[in-house]
């Protein structure tokens, strides 16, 4: 069973349509906390504001289950941004599973929005990817790069377009947008 | 590097995508779905679907299409055509589109803009903006499809619909719409230096000539083409790889991309 948790975010129906589109049917929106643990996969989306989704995730408790899971664990976008150690976005404290900081595009057009290449890919979660796939994004904050950093992208600088640190995984762009590219990794996902 | 988008954008009208020369003369080009799907597969970046039948008849049919879409495709979508109301907006959020556009309510009630973008976030709003020139050498925006001319500067307009929380302008201009003579290249670049959120070309564009001028001389970000596809002038790879060989970054699918040599995820 996938627990997609449920915390009051947007674009969690785009995730669950991709989710069904490869095969994945036994899905769980869910901020119940045994079925969290329970899970196989679980998936953290999100799009929004970093700190009220914080709190959203404060108010049920789930800011201290998330560190302590065990099975294979993708944050999306506000989800991956969640997961590092703060973000610029509302001063931010955030779960501190990625030693990494969220900060503000300084250059360029605000939001960076649309298809950016990914690059020095390193993880299982990216296995049969090609050096400079597209994926997409929509975001005016970034994960910079760290030890944890499994792709990189360039937008005015380097960010982490993708993090990985043990069981757990994040994406800053959105798979579920992503064709083809972003199905392989969803499927590459659930096969860890 | 950033991608410069091409997005085809599908009018729909009772289910059916249709496509009409200055907005009249409709013609049917096919079922919604499959034809965003087929795009999708062929390289195209976002699709934009708008609901031309939206303000004159009910609109349930277009939000159980718009549900239908969001679960067949697999990159962003937008839909427009008749959005006036939170509730409208909400509805097809709810129903899976990536963004709303909107055009004639925001010009009605800007505050419109500055609502949606605090309660869905800015990357679901585009403003989109039909202007044409006047006697007097200004753009003035026009609304129901060009038909009405207001007293609102584009320039001045596009500022404002930025400072209200749009993610993006989608502006076309009704003088160029339907021509296939090109797009008014200094005026995107004029807009582009004004604005710091991405601006989508549409209208006007008869060849790849044309689309590689407005996202280069106009520096758009984006260009939207709805008859060079679906009158079968030009198709999705073909006008990437003209794009792609002037020197303008686009993404090729995957199978466009097999021919060019790949270095493989390396850690593996």
């Amino acid at each position: 069973m996938i627990a997609i948790i449920d915390y009051h975010t947007g674009n969690i129906r785009s995730v669950m349509n991709a989710l069904a589109r490869i095969g994945a049917a036994d899905c769980v929106l869910t901020d119940d906390a045994d079925v969290i643990r329970r899970a196989s996969h679980v998936l953290l989306p999100g799009v929004g504001e970093a700190g009220t989704a914080m709190n959203e995730l404060r108010t049920r408790r789930l800011d201290t289950l998330i560190p302590t899971l065990t099975q294979p664990v993708l944050g999306i976008c506000i989800g991956t941004q969640l997961m590092c150690l703060s973000s610029e976005e509302g001063d931010t404290t955030c779960l501190g599973i990625f030693p990494t900081c969220i900060v503000r595009f300084q250059s360029l057009k605000v939001p960076h929005m649309g298809w950016n290449t990914i690059t020095d890919l390193r993880s299982p979660l990216l296995r049969g990817i090609d050096e400079g796939a597209y994926v997409y994004y929509v975001h005016s904050y970034y994960p910079e790069c760290c030890d944890c950093t499994i792709a990189r992208t360039e937008y005015g600088i380097p960010f982490s377009g993708a993090l990985q640190k043990d069981n757990f995984f994040g994406t800053q762009f959105h798979p579920e947008k992503s064709g083809p590219v972003g199905e392989q990794i969803l499927r590459n996902f659930l096969a860890l | 590097m950033l991608a410069k988008r091409i997005i085809p954008c599908l009018d729909v009208k009772d289910g059916r995508t249709v496509k009409g020369v200055h907005f009249v003369g409709l013609r049917d080009v096919g079922d919604a779905v499959e034809l965003g799907s087929r795009y999708a597969a062929e390289g195209a970046d976002e699709l934009v679907y708008l609901d031309i039948s939206a303000t004159h008849e009910g609109r349930h049919t277009f939000t159980q299409l718009v549900e239908r879409i969001a679960r067949a495709i697999n990159i962003p979508f937008t839909v427009g055509g008749g959005i006036s109301t939170m509730d409208d907006a909400e509805r097809l959020l709810q129903a899976g589109a990536d963004k709303v556009s909107i055009n004639s309510a925001a010009l009605a009630r800007p505050a419109f803009i500055s609502e949606l973008a605090e309660r869905f976030g800015s990357q679901f709003v585009v403003v989109a903006i039909d202007a044409k020139t006047t006697p007097d050498g200004t753009w003035r925006c026009t609304t129901h499809g060009g038909r009405r001319l207001t007293d609102v500067e584009l320039f001045a307009w596009a500022r404002e619909a930025q400072e209200r929380g749009a993610g993006e302008i989608l502006f076309t201009s009704m003088d160029h719409d339907g021509t296939l003579a090109g797009y008014p290249c200094d005026t995107y670049a004029a807009l582009s230096s004004q604005l710091s959120i991405p601006i989508i070309a549409s209208g006007g564009a008869g060849s790849i000539d044309h689309i590689a001028d407005v996202l280069t001389q106009g520096r758009a970000d984006a260009a939207l083409i709805a008859s060079l596809f679906h009158d079968g002038v030009l198709t999705v790879p073909t006008l990437k790889q003209a794009l792609l060989a002037r020197g303008i970054p686009v993404r090729l699918s995957q199978q466009d991309n097999k021919s060019t040599s790949q270095q493989v995820n390396r850690w593996l």
